[in-house]
């Protein structure tokens, strides 16, 4: 199966001599959910702003389904939705005309696009405000508008830049569910997030950048499984006086305690010595996402090593 | 992109573009049909009635053509440059810009939308003028092709002007410095035969003139300008506008970085 997206020495230099990207290579297979990770100015927006023509390239080549944004340009932006980082609709229109419209763009005529608006305004839990002009919405309606506004000519690809931010968490979680639905309707979904728990919960795939290089690609499962050491809080009754042996812990207060537990160590261990010391242990939560701490550490080898 | 793509896509461009001014026509509409009222009032019926007959006809009559021709200009320019600059001001522009439409189906769309408001104004200042006066009609055909090019020419200037625009003072001071001054010397208040022989010369540098003169001649079969001169002046413009025009967007300028 030829990939949904292949970008091969991708460098962009913008006016003023500021380069952005410094020749990164990418492959997104088909149907993959792919998350696109980097700190900000990393080239995260540059790379998306490239393969939907925002940005003009300096060097390199990007293939969507196989046709090249050099000589089949409309052809690979039909198979792309985009939902940009910032609202870039048309504040005035009503939600059902910003969506007609956009679908007009891509040739799907206007009876077509209706259906299409509806479905998706429902879907979306939307289609009470159908009529409103889009400036009436509050932040979390105006970003599930911009995913249905992307999906109106039903892509092959899905790029979503920074989708959740500013998003409460519950319905950043019904979000999570719609796009693991699309996703599994076999569509591609590109992903950038800075809210590591969003892309380990939902991605397969992971390539992180910084500094306009790509510093890993790989799958989830396998960066996560690079994770040498997680660190854990634990809730406890009067820990003042605690002496652990062959544990790396800090005291936070007399109630909190902190603990670096190796991949190679048993967390049991650290229950038994607690035990045995009288000390009971409430509860227990990773101190920070799993990913998070990965991408921390790859980042900051990537300014170190550079 | 098969043909039938880029109808609907220059369709959806077309509905979105008459839309918005038509939901906005208390300041699209009405503000060209008083100020061009009160230019019948004023010029035509209070001093022209002193100023007697002009290239045969009373001075009503002869300023009608211009005056509609003025409202159509200044009508297709600002439709053009305000919305596509709203546009990128709001960044909507990148739902075409991502979307399969080719260039010229832009540039087509926002011209087909600054055409219809001109020539919808051109229409309501027609219909007020036979309050003041009646309209004689020499040749309808020169009257639709000189206002259509005439519409398009400006309709691209204004999506020229808003393609460089960086703030709305941008877009004003095009038609205030340029298009108002090219417009009130371009023919509609006199004949430029009336004028010394240099500066008819120069009035021939100003492509208003064969605009009003090729409709005007339409209306009451007089003109200061061969017809063909002047159709070919426009035709001209037309293209070399549609060129810097499919130029500009094709590079990004202003849109793309």
């Amino acid at each position: 199966m030829n990939n949904a997206l292949e970008i091969s020495n991708l460098e962009k230099v913008y006016k003023g001599g500021f380069t952005a990207l410094k020749g990164i290579n990418l492959s997104v297979k088909q149907g993959d959910f792919f998350a696109l990770l980097g700190p900000n100015g990393a080239g995260k927006s540059t790379t998306i702003g490239i393969m939907t023509s925002l940005v003009n390239k300096t060097a390199g080549e990007v293939k969507v389904f196989d046709h090249s944004i050099d000589n089949e340009l409309e052809q690979a932006k039909s198979y792309i939705g985009l939902v940009p980082q910032e609202f870039n609709f048309n504040q005035f229109e009503s939600l059902t005309r910003i969506l007609v419209n956009q679908a007009g763009y891509y040739g799907v005529d206007r009876k077509l696009a209706h259906q299409r608006a509806e479905k998706y305004l429902k879907k979306l839990d939307l289609w009470d405000k159908r009529d409103d002009a889009a400036r009436m919405l509050s932040g979390g309606m105006k970003r599930r508008l911009m995913i249905a506004r992307a999906l109106m000519h039903e892509p092959k690809m899905l790029i979503l830049d920074e989708p959740t931010a500013g998003v409460d968490i519950e319905l950043r979680r019904s979000m999570w569910e719609f796009l693991k639905e699309l996703n599994g309707q076999g569509i591609t979904i590109i992903l950038t997030t800075h809210y590591l728990e969003e892309a380990e919960m939902l991605c397969r795939n992971i390539a992180i950048i910084d500094q306009g290089k790509i510093v890993e690609n790989t799958s989830m499962k396998a960066l996560l499984s690079k994770l040498d050491v997680e660190t854990f809080i634990l809730d406890i009754d009067n820990g003042t006086d605690i002496k652990l042996s062959d544990i790396c812990y800090r005291i936070i207060d007399e109630h909190t305690l902190e603990i670096d537990v190796k991949k190679s160590q048993s967390i049991n261990a650290v229950f038994t010595q607690l035990t045995e010391l009288g000390i009971e242990v409430r509860s227990m939560r990773n101190k920070s996402n799993r990913l998070e701490e990965l991408f921390v550490s790859l980042v900051n080898n990537n300014v170190t090593g550079s | 992109m098969s043909s039938a793509v880029n109808s609907i896509a220059l369709k959806s461009i077309l509905h979105k573009e008459v839309h918005r001014f038509m939901r906005i026509w208390v300041q699209t509409l009405v503000p060209p049909a008083i100020t061009i009222s009160l230019y019948f009032v004023i010029f035509g019926s209070l001093i022209g009635s002193r100023i007697g007959e002009m290239g045969g006809f009373d001075y009503m009559s002869f300023i009608v053509p211009g005056l509609i021709m003025m409202a159509v200009i200044t009508n297709s320019y600002s439709n053009v440059a305000s919305s596509f600059f709203s546009a990128k001001w709001q960044h909507n522009v990148e739902e075409m810009l991502v979307a399969p439409v080719p260039n010229w189906v832009i540039v087509a769309g926002y011209v087909g939308g600054g055409m219809t408001r001109g020539i919808l104004v051109g229409l309501i200042v027609t219909l007020i003028s036979l309050f003041f006066t009646d309209i004689h009609i020499h040749n309808i055909w020169v009257i639709l092709i000189s206002v259509s090019l005439t519409s398009a020419i400006f309709a691209l200037g204004g999506l020229i002007n808003a393609i460089f625009a960086r703030s709305f003072d941008d877009i004003s001071i095009i038609p205030t410095f340029i298009l108002t001054p090219l417009t009130y010397l371009g023919g509609v208040f006199y004949s430029i035969s009336l004028l010394p022989e240099f500066w008819q010369g120069v009035s021939k540098a100003n492509p208003i003139v064969y605009m009003v003169n090729a409709f005007r001649y339409g209306f009451l079969g007089i003109t200061d300008i061969n017809l063909t001169v002047a159709f070919s002046v426009l035709g001209v413009f037309i293209v070399a506008l549609f060129a810097i025009a499919m130029t500009l967007i094709t590079k990004g300028i202003g849109l793309r970085t």
